[in-house]
């Protein structure tokens, strides 16, 4: 129905726009990651595996990196945790609230990141709101210090802003499923528990694994909660980067490293694509 | 006037009366503020094919879910075998559900569909797969237990969601509509199959539908819903031959509504006239369009009621043709006749016998 | 209904109310804070006052960043839905070779960390020659949230009758003419509720403007340039007051989106079957 012209005049631009603003960029950052900087602090164009040798080698890298797969894993698995029973409750339970309660979820989403990043700062504090309520109620006689300025908070941090992430995908799976289903489920027998179990969990599965992939590719390359709350202890991989892009001026290792995070976070895409097709059953 | 009764279950010998297995006791429906069913009592016996008839929103569904135990009763109680059924969850009921789109669970093969609700009771497997393989040979879909619902047609998934219903031996099933989404030949088996199926399983059957022919021919008695009460319950013949109300003169088959005025022992409806035990008063009569004949037709004179009249339209149906006639006073009626004939006759007749007394 | 499940429901809803409290209470603190005359922390807050939006008021670096962030974000908006809309009509109506890596590639900034996406713009930058500017933040957020306009510009158009495209042709109007008088008017909400969507997010993004931004600071930047040099109860205010702000376009957003008829949560899947 579409003349050529058309079609051209239509793909041309997102082509265009596309090729040179995202795939020459993210191509740049991997061959950026072949190239060394000379003790001039200029970049040298010269073809070498030496930046990905010196992340096998030296152990800090790899330390940081399992430190930061660990933190995104603990995030992606309380972030779980707070979002399936919420999306069960509001599309199962919540009757003629649903859709505020919905749009309650949601606003947290867009309300800036640093403003729910700061707000953990200022709350996880020696003298912030918790320390000192803690102590007005005499639960605890000073400051407790792990709470900022350590993994513990930047894990806290990071569930607190990539929980509603979760909970949209799989909200949006629960939401697919046909009430009549768990009708025909109690009346053939089965509990509200056992509905649960057997046809609500297994339908939900795909929007789970969309969730999860969100809040721990997010997770993984965040930089800017550690740098507000994690202290020395609670650096993560892009926290490196940035300084390999600031003050310590080695852009080709820190694209490198890049590269690697680009690597890691589209395998893992493919592999959660794959498995969510497996689960899709409607 | 006396309200339409539950009548007892009839047409059985004498000496095997089927126990009641079911009983709706007074139960009105309200949501918000609208009343879909209002004191509503019928009986189910042990092994009967009831069903409920109605159009939409005569609140038949609605009279389903509430045994199948998805809405609770506003007021009234509900009974099964002695026991109060209405204060139970759906779960614990021993009654199971056919729907009207099938809900099967996508994500289960066939065989794990139908085996689910002896699963969710802890049957041992050896037992459910047993009872899943006999059911489905019964639904003959015993080649697909492993297939996906997504992966079979309409009428090979309403076979397994009555193999999933019925693997659990429930004391009643319910069927809602559920040959409503398939074509019309599929259904004319499916009804057939149907009404075997539960004469050999001798479960009792409660089948809605707004689909008055389907309802004739696989039921026991039917139940006629009309705006939240029941018109009447009664075998399809007594429905069709003597029809309690005019509603129910009308959804089922066709008729013709008289409205006559008896006096003095004598209707009288236009020029025509027959004697009656009524009470005085006005009334209305049905008289099925068949029950009309020519009058050189007629064979015997006595209680016979004859007039004239002219033949406004004929209408051919192929086995049989419909004539409208106008009397004299005006009155329209019509007439099912089996032969071709001209349409000069004039003169009609109809037996006293054929003519019953409804409520408007 | 049984007991058991009226418990198990209060004990759902119970735990739902936590996770309410554990996303809200600190938004709540934070702006609670702003009016705490003490500063930042202390329990309880006491001797609430104005002050620190009054400093605000007065802010003018602040208030600079701030105009720099809705250029940035107008103009993102602008690129962003320029370029969305026709990806949209591209993978809703034409197949060209590459068709499913194109549409990957043009997800792809909603799921990888914003510091990728960053720091590759950046070496193009480098490589171009061009010095950091505003442009350059502006060419990061336009390119970063095509996604957000294809996405939705996308489910409306699935959503649109295609044979009124039809009637129109058929009338005599060439694709021109059916594209201005047809197809775009159809599209007016999608393209609406994306762009405030593209605003609010574009004035919120940090991860991205991080890497490409120059002398002029977008007011996220400012804000954090700020905190690293130590917290003031002026951030609190600020913050308060982008809170109340993102909130209203969100509530615009969703009444907009709902007016539609559409399901917000249909919107979401669709998104997530792309993405994945």
């Amino acid at each position: 129905m579409f003349s050529r012209a058309y079609k051209f005049a239509v793909s041309l631009p997102p082509i265009a726009w596309v090729l040179l603003f995202m795939l020459l960029p993210y191509a740049l950052l991997f061959l950026y990651s072949f190239w060394t900087v000379t003790p001039a602090q200029q970049i040298a164009h010269q073809w070498n595996l030496q930046n990905y040798a010196e992340l096998v080698r030296v152990p800090v890298y790899m330390e940081v990196l399992f430190r930061s797969i660990r933190i995104a894993a603990t995030v992606t698995l309380l972030a779980l945790l707070l979002a399936f029973p919420l999306a069960y409750y509001v599309s199962f339970y919540a009757g003629a609230r649903k859709e505020l309660l919905y749009q309650l979820v949601i606003v947290p989403l867009w309300v800036s990141y640093l403003v729910r990043a700061y707000a953990w700062k200022t709350i996880l504090g020696s003298d912030g709101v918790l320390n000192t309520l803690l102590q007005y109620l005499h639960i605890t006689k000073q400051p407790q210090a792990f709470l900022l300025y350590s993994p513990f908070a930047v894990v806290l941090t990071l569930t607190h802003i990539y929980t509603p992430f979760a909970f949209l995908p799989i909200y949006a799976a629960m939401e697919h499923i046909p009430r009549r289903l768990v009708e025909a489920s109690h009346d053939l027998g089965a509990s509200p528990m056992q509905t649960f179990w057997r046809v609500i969990v297994p339908l939900t599965i795909p929007g789970v694994i969309a969730g999860a992939t969100f809040s721990f590719v997010l997770s993984l390359g965040d930089f800017l909660a550690p740098l507000l709350v994690g202290g020395p202890s609670g650096i993560m991989i892009s926290n490196i980067v940035v300084s390999l892009f600031g003050a310590a001026y080695n852009w080709p290792l820190g694209a490198a490293i890049s590269a690697c995070m680009m690597v890691l976070v589209v395998g893992l895409l493919f592999a959660t694509e794959r498995l969510e097709k497996r689960w899709r059953v409607a | 006037m006396a309200h339409p009764s539950t009548t007892s279950p009839v047409a059985t010998a004498p000496d095997k009366v089927p126990k009641t297995l079911l009983s709706v006791r007074s139960v009105t429906k309200r949501f918000g503020k609208t009343r879909v069913l209002q004191e509503l009592s019928l009986d189910i016996a042990e092994g009967d094919f009831l069903s409920v008839l109605g159009e939409s929103g005569s609140g038949k569904t609605t009279l389903l879910r509430l045994i199948a135990g998805f809405e609770a009763c506003s007021s009234g109680e509900i009974w099964m075998s002695g026991e109060r059924l209405d204060v139970l969850p759906p779960y614990k009921r021993n009654v199971n559900t056919v729907f009207q789109h099938y809900a099967l669970f996508p994500h289960l093969s066939v065989f794990d569909n139908v085996s689910y609700g002896l699963r969710a009771r802890g049957t041992q497997s050896s037992e459910i797969k047993s009872r899943v393989d006999d059911v489905l040979a019964m639904v003959k879909m015993s080649a697909y237990a492993q297939s996906r619902p997504a992966n079979i047609s309409g009428g090979q998934q309403q076979r397994v969601a009555l193999a999933r219903a019925l693997v659990n031996r429930p004391k009643l099933l319910l069927l809602d509509e559920p040959l409503s989404a398939l074509d019309a030949n599929l259904r004319r088996q499916m009804q057939l199959e149907l009404k075997a199926l539960q004469r050999d399983v001798g479960i009792a059957f409660l089948f809605v539908t707004h689909d008055q022919e389907e309802a004739m021919v696989m039921s026991d008695r039917i139940a006629l819903l009309h705006a939240g009460e029941l018109e009447q319950v009664a075998t399809p013949e007594e429905i069709y031959r003597r029809p309690a109300t005019a509603y129910a003169a009308q959804f089922i088959g066709q008729t013709n509504l008289l409205r006559a005025y008896v006096s003095a022992g004598i209707v009288e409806c236009g020029e025509m006239r027959w004697p009656t035990a009524d009470t005085q008063g006005p009334a209305c009569y049905s008289l099925r369009p068949e029950c009309i004949v020519l009058a050189s037709d007629l064979q015997e004179d006595t209680g016979a009621v004859r007039f004239s009249a002219r033949v406004v339209d004929q209408v051919f149906q192929g086995a049989a043709e419909l004539w409208e006639l106008e009397c004299p006073s005006g009155i329209r009626l019509l007439m099912k006749t089996s032969a071709r004939r001209e349409g000069s006759e004039t003169k009609f007749a109809f037996l006293v016998k054929d003519v019953v007394r409804v409520r408007a | 209904m049984s007991s058991t499940i009226e418990t198990k429901a209060r004990g759902l809803a119970g735990y739902a109310g936590l996770v309410f409290a554990f996303l809200y209470l600190p938004i709540i603190a934070l702006i609670v804070y702003s009016f705490n005359g003490g500063g930042v922390g202390g329990f309880p807050p006491r001797n609430l006052t104005f002050d620190w939006y009054r400093q605000l008021w007065l802010d003018s670096a602040l208030w600079d960043s701030v105009v720099n962030s809705l250029i940035v974000a107008l103009c993102a908006m602008v690129i962003s839905i320029g370029i969305g809309l026709p990806t949209a009509l591209a993978l809703d109506r034409v197949s060209f070779p590459g068709k499913a890596i194109f549409r990957r590639l043009v997800l792809l900034p909603l799921i990888l960390p914003g510091i990728i996406t960053g720091l590759s713009l950046l070496m193009m930058v480098v490589l171009v020659g061009l010095k950091l500017s505003l442009l350059t933040v502006i060419v990061g957020h336009g390119t970063a949230l095509i996604a957000v306009a294809t996405t939705e510009i996308f489910a409306g158009l699935q959503k649109a009758d295609r044979a009124q495209e039809e009637a129109s042709l058929d009338l005599g109007a060439n694709y021109w003419q059916t594209f201005w008088r047809v197809t775009l008017p159809n599209l007016k909400l999608p393209i609406i509720g994306s762009a405030l969507l593209i605003f609010t997010l574009s004035m919120d993004e940090i991860a991205v403007s991080f890497f490409l931004i120059g002398r002029d600071n977008t007011l996220p930047l400012e804000i954090w340039s700020r905190l690293r040099r130590g917290m003031t109860p002026e951030i609190n205010a600020v913050s308060t007051i982008i809170f109340t702000f993102s909130l209203a376009m969100i509530v615009l957003w969703y009444r907009l989106r709902t007016r539609s008829g559409e399901d917000v949560s249909d919107l979401v899947s669709a998104a997530t079957e792309e993405i994945l």
